[in-house]
């Protein structure tokens, strides 16, 4: 009955949380915001393509200098960079972690998938004339396709950043390759049919992952309650599309002659 | 011509723990002399509890608290699903809240009562001193009742009373105060106090040198039947509803630990006393499992009436106010809609025996709520009862809010049960019975919302306290060194017990165990359910014999007593159903009186109501055991009353 | 009404398991989903075959025992227990395929049966108060709030039934934990174990082999009591609160 005087040494806040699949979730959450943060400014530095080559181009160099004279020549961008390369990481290790425990939770998959949602035969009228009962005992409703797909979405998003950072960042793969010129080198990546195929593709899983990813993680970090739940569902629609469409708007426009 | 009903009538059993002295006194006085064990020294105790109810949680949870060893047995995978977990109304307590002229003498008047002045004063006085403690009890370990806007608890009136003393957690009381002694008992599993057998079903009582030394149980998963050894045994199963087959008992709630209990020695009291619930959901048909309950706090709003013409089939709408019969608040005006149980049963089996019952076949009268949301408002009506609105709405496919609810009685609850001292002992020495399972506070009917106060009482209080006593006459001498399973004793139990197991699969008959279940309970609704008459009673008394032994020619129990078998065991069951039912007829039958939930129809006023003869009847029938079909011997418990005197129950 | 049955039945828990086809007739659409099985059982036991076993006992939708998945669904296409669903959700010559609860932490015993006393391990780690008889205060001395005994209540509500389990692609108890975690914790007196409790249950959650929570929002679908997905996001700000705070 010594139950509630339990002596043992505790483990670290962080081991606590890393230990847990609550906590694994955690960290999931944060590294995912801090990504999306990084989108949005990303997103926002995108759109100065529709300014032109001049304008981009310099914006570009702008980033090595943040922080100037504090901070020495691209030092902010390295800094970020790290800060990037630990929240993939931790994001995606901690994905790996979950999907195998939850594989392994749920062995066996049912011989015929829910139905999902569908719409609920009227009931007949009953013998003494009453109404039939309210349709809302009755509603049930399924997972998002959103929801559904977080593991695959993750997963093609990670392939794509792999590309993405060859094509240009550090320009192995760019059909143009030249240094210094990001505007000239995006123009010739959505030149290409597979690079606009490849980009708008993981954009879409984007978009659907950051719809159900961002309000996962008001949940997970438990700042959803019943007052709240429509604005985060909402925000993370607007997130969503906005990132979609602002992203896109790129590749789009070098197709169609907008930027070139 | 049944030699059932030729029984022999033994010396008189008395209680002989009560103390003496003024009644508000008497619980503190046995407490103070009841020997007590040494802190130290419980370790060494072992105590078996059978169920996980209300009582057996709760006991269960305390005994371990105070140090006992405790071995906790269950049918259920977990104890969170004992039957307790289905009660809706709420929990009495004479906390005076309300400031309305309730006290625990009140409690204890009303209780005695509405049980028709067969239970025991002390009993009853003790339950109602225990009921306040266990509110605070109950609130401590975090069970959500009902609260006002103050953050104070709400209490609300219930059936045969006129304070407003009943606690409750919205229509799921039974749940929540099951939830909060299955999270005690919980916490006393994780410290090791208590070892839990989930899925492990009492079979057999093991008695030696006179004293209850453990129980032979049967694993479900596996099959294998195994002795189990303590210094004391504590029965807490609940009650023996379905052995009409048709209650609101779960469908696995059963009578086997106490028939047993009963077989070994231990006697049986006043069988015959069974409750019949007013307001469930009628039948649909033949292929009904079980009914289901509405909880009686729907009285407290809705009006039961039906049509004034016989054979009306119109749509309950289309009755005019005027041809509409709200017969209760006719025939009892003060009390109206919130009669006693039994009174409220009977009146609509009446109106039914008219030709005026609504629904299919007859069988159901209307309880309406459309002058409450009139009154209150559809949404005031929903925070109240909305969880059994929808409750009903599923069952019957009707909208309550939009037409009247169709009820009818049901079996519910068992008044009768083993019988026990003050301190809640059998007959058998170190055996002792909690909860539904005894016979002790509610005599011959029990008012709405006091189980879940008996059952906490006596898991929570009262058992704790008096098992002392016994444990400390008993010194502790190693139970393994003394009772083991090599003594001869518990080899024949063991023995028996797989014997009777292997006979039921050996029969290979034409009939599933269900059938026979079905067929006694029809007989038992027909003959000794909510009207009894001495006829009918000795034709059940006959038949009772014959489905026995069709039963042993006819059963065909399918697979292997070695593995998870469902209808081995609803086969063990109805086994000892056949033998309890026997003695429930001759209960009635030689109680030729109508008191409570029993009615005689031969023993009635002018009027219609249950006619007591107390000076005939004022007694507990014990009944001994003697043999599988044999007349048994009954011992009378003179019940003496000398605070509340018997009068005819009015609540006209 | 005529049906035909794809029935999951295994011997034990060891043995391989198999979809089985049966046929019921005479069914009337006012029987329960539990009706429906014990006429096929009695039909079995009468042809001399094993009856298929199921767990079920109060049959009015509270005490949680009854636990199948039916056409995918875990307790069938409403929202409610399997014994409170009833045929007249179905039509006449309908396939319904009958499944038990899939989980590692829920191992099938036998046939339609599972095993789930992990949901017990739980409660037992700290899913309760420590309140031993005897020791309680008057029920008066500490007020609880309206909203916050609603919230204790709403959540308590929980019958154990496991449905969110079933229905959770990761076979996470999540809701169940959180379920309880939020009752005891919103009250005054669940305050003084409020940090080892979630701590001790969640670690017991993992232990048992449960998944983790995506926050698909199957389970609270599947809830047949309507135990809100708020109920997670709760206790995971409770759980960091707690890791932060010890």
């Amino acid at each position: 009955m010594a139950l509630d005087t339990r002596t043992d040494r505790r483990p670290s806040f962080t081991g606590v949380l890393w230990r847990s699949t609550v906590g694994k979730k955690t960290a999931m959450a944060v590294s995912g915001i801090v990504m999306l943060l990084y989108l949005v400014v990303h997103m926002m530095g995108n759109l100065k393509i529709f300014f032109g080559a001049p304008d981009f181009n310099s914006y570009a160099a702008w980033l090595r200098t943040i922080g100037e004279p504090f901070l020495h020549h691209e030092w902010f961008l390295w800094i970020a960079r790290v800060v990037l390369v630990a929240a993939v990481v931790t994001h995606a290790v901690a994905a790996y972690q979950l999907s195998r425990r939850d594989i392994a939770a749920r062995p066996t998959k049912y011989a015929r998938p829910s139905p999902g949602r569908r719409p609920w035969p009227r009931l007949p009228q009953t013998s003494s004339g009453g109404t039939p009962i309210a349709p809302r005992l009755l509603l049930r409703r399924r997972a998002s396709y959103a929801t559904r797909t977080m593991r695959w979405g993750g997963v093609i998003l990670g392939l794509f950043i792999v590309w993405h950072v060859l094509d240009l960042t550090t320009l192995t793969v760019n059909p143009r390759a030249e240094a210094g010129h990001p505007y000239q080198n995006v123009v010739a990546t959505f030149s290409t049919w597979y690079g606009d195929v490849i980009y708008i593709v993981a954009m879409l899983a984007l978009g659907l992952h950051i719809r159900h990813g961002f309000w996962s993680a008001a949940q997970t970090l438990g700042a959803n309650r019943p007052g709240r739940d429509r604005l985060f569902k909402g925000l993370a629609n607007v997130l969503a599309a906005v990132l979609t469409v602002g992203f896109i708007a790129v590749p789009v426009s070098v197709m169609t002659g907008v930027v070139s | 011509m049944s030699s059932y009903t030729h029984y022999a009538t033994g010396d008189p059993v008395a209680d002989t723990k009560a103390p003496g002295g003024p009644v508000h006194e008497r619980w503190d006085t046995r407490r103070f002399e009841a020997k007590l064990v040494n802190p130290a020294n419980r370790r060494k105790h072992t105590v078996i509890v059978v169920g996980t109810g209300l009582a057996g949680g709760a006991a269960g949870a305390t005994l371990a608290e105070q140090g006992y060893h405790v071995e906790q047995f269950c049918y259920q995978d977990s104890p969170r699903r004992a039957h307790s977990i289905a009660a809706q109304g709420g929990i009495n307590a004479a906390k005076n809240y309300r400031n309305d002229g309730d006290s625990v003498h009140r409690l204890f008047y009303d209780t005695v009562k509405g049980g028709d002045f067969r239970a025991r004063e002390s009993n009853v006085h003790r339950l109602a001193q225990i009921s306040v403690e266990i509110i605070d009890q109950c609130v401590a370990q975090g069970v959500p009742f009902a609260r006002e806007y103050g953050g104070l608890l709400d209490t609300r009136s219930f059936g045969g009373v006129q304070v407003s003393r009943t606690f409750y957690a919205r229509g799921q009381t039974g749940q929540q105060l099951l939830l909060g002694a299955y999270q005690a008992l919980s916490r006393q599993i994780a410290a090791g106090t208590v070892r839990l057998h989930a899925r492990t079903e009492m079979l057999d009582l093991i008695v030696v040198d006179g004293r209850a030394r453990g129980i032979v149980a049967r694993d479900l998963v596996t099959g294998g039947i195994s002795a189990y050894f303590a210094d004391a045994v504590v029965l807490a199963s609940g009650g023996y509803g379905n052995v009409f087959y048709l209650s609101t008992n779960a469908m696995n709630s059963n009578a086997t630990a106490v028939w047993r209990a009963h077989r070994r020695g231990a006697y049986f009291a006043n069988p015959c006393f069974t409750q019949i619930h007013p307001t469930c959901i009628p039948r649909t048909g033949d292929h009904q499992s079980k009914l289901t309950l509405m909880s009686e706090s729907l009285r407290n709003d809705g009006r039961i009436w039906v049509p004034k013409a016989k054979g009306d089939s119109r749509p309950p709408a289309a009755i005019p106010e005027d041809e509409r019969d709200y017969y209760l608040e006719r025939i009892y005006p003060s009390f109206g809609n919130l009669v006693p149980r039994d009174i409220a049963s009977r009146a609509a089996k009446n109106v039914c025996d008219e030709g005026r019952g609504v629904g299919p076949g007859g069988q159901g009268v209307y309880l309406d709520f459309a002058d409450a949301i009139a009154r209150m408002g559809r949404e005031a009506v929903a925070a109240k009862y909305g969880n059994l609105f929808d409750m009903y709405a599923r069952i019957t496919a009707e909208d309550p809010y939009t037409v009247p609810m169709r009820i009818y009685p049901a079996v519910h609850y068992t008044m009768g049960g083993l019988w026990v001292d003050y301190d809640l002992q059998t007959t058998i020495p170190g055996l002792f019975a909690v909860g539904e399972a005894n016979f002790s506070d509610h005599g011959a009917n029990r008012l709405g919302a006091s189980a879940l106060m008996q059952g906490l009482a006596d898991g929570y209080f009262v058992l704790p306290s008096t098992i002392n006593d016994y444990l400390a006459r008993h010194p502790h001498r190693a139970v393994d060194d003394h009772v083991t399973a090599d003594h001869p004793v518990v080899q024949e139990v063991l023995a028996e017990t797989g014997d009777r197991l292997n006979l039921l699969l050996a029969v290979d008959g034409d009939r599933t165990p269900d059938s026979f279940h079905r067929e006694i309970g029809e007989l038992m609704w027909e003959y000794c359910g909510m009207a009894r008459t001495d006829e009918g009673l000795r034709k059940a008394l006959d038949r009772i014999p014959q489905i026995r032994e069709e039963f042993w020619r006819r059963i065909k129990v399918p697979g292997t007593g070695e593995e998870f078998n469902q209808s081995l065991e609803k086969a063990n069951r109805i086994v000892d159903y056949l033998e309890l039912a026997e003695l429930m007829c001759l209960d009635a039958l030689h109680r030729a009186e109508s008191c409570g939930g029993h009615f005689r129809a031969e023993s009635q006023t002018p009027d219609g109501e249950a006619a007591r003869d107390d000076e005939a009847f004022s007694y507990a029938a014990a009944w001994e055991f003697t043999g599988t079909g044999a007349a048994p011997t009954l011992h009378k418990e003179d019940l003496v009353f000398e605070y509340v005197h018997p009068t005819q129950r009015s609540y006209a | 009404m005529r049906l035909t049955l794809r029935v999951w039945r295994q011997k034990n828990a060891d043995a391989p398991g198999t979809m089985t086809p049966y046929e019921v007739d005479g069914i009337s659409p006012d029987m329960s989903f539990l009706e429906m099985l014990d006429t096929l059982n009695e039909q079995l036991i009468l042809d001399g075959d094993d009856p298929v076993a199921f767990d079920h006992d109060c049959r009015e939708g509270i005490c949680g025992a009854c636990s199948l998945v039916i056409n995918g669904d875990a307790h069938g296409p409403e929202r409610t227990t399997t014994c409170q669903l009833h045929m007249r959700s179905f039509s006449d010559g309908d396939t319904i395929d009958i499944e038990p609860w899939r989980a590692a932490a829920f191992p099938v015993v036998k046939d339609l049966v599972v095993d789930r006393s992990a949901f017990d391990r739980i409660i037992q780690s700290g899913g309760y108060i420590t309140a031993p008889t005897g020791s309680a205060p008057e029920a008066h001395a500490t007020a609880v709030p309206k909203p916050a005994a609603d919230t204790a209540f709403e959540h308590a509500e929980c019958i154990g039934c496991g449905a969110c389990v079933a229905a959770c692609p990761n076979g996470s108890a999540m809701l169940f934990t959180s379920a309880k975690v939020v009752h005891l914790n919103s009250l005054p007196q669940g305050a003084p174990e409020r940090e080892t409790r979630v701590l001790n249950m969640v670690g017991t959650m993992d232990a048992e082999g449960f998944g983790g929570c995506t926050n698909t929002g199957e389970c609270a679908t599947a809830c047949p009591k309507g135990i809100p997905l708020f109920s997670i996001a709760t206790m995971n700000r409770e759980f960091v609160r707690a890791a932060r705070k010890r």
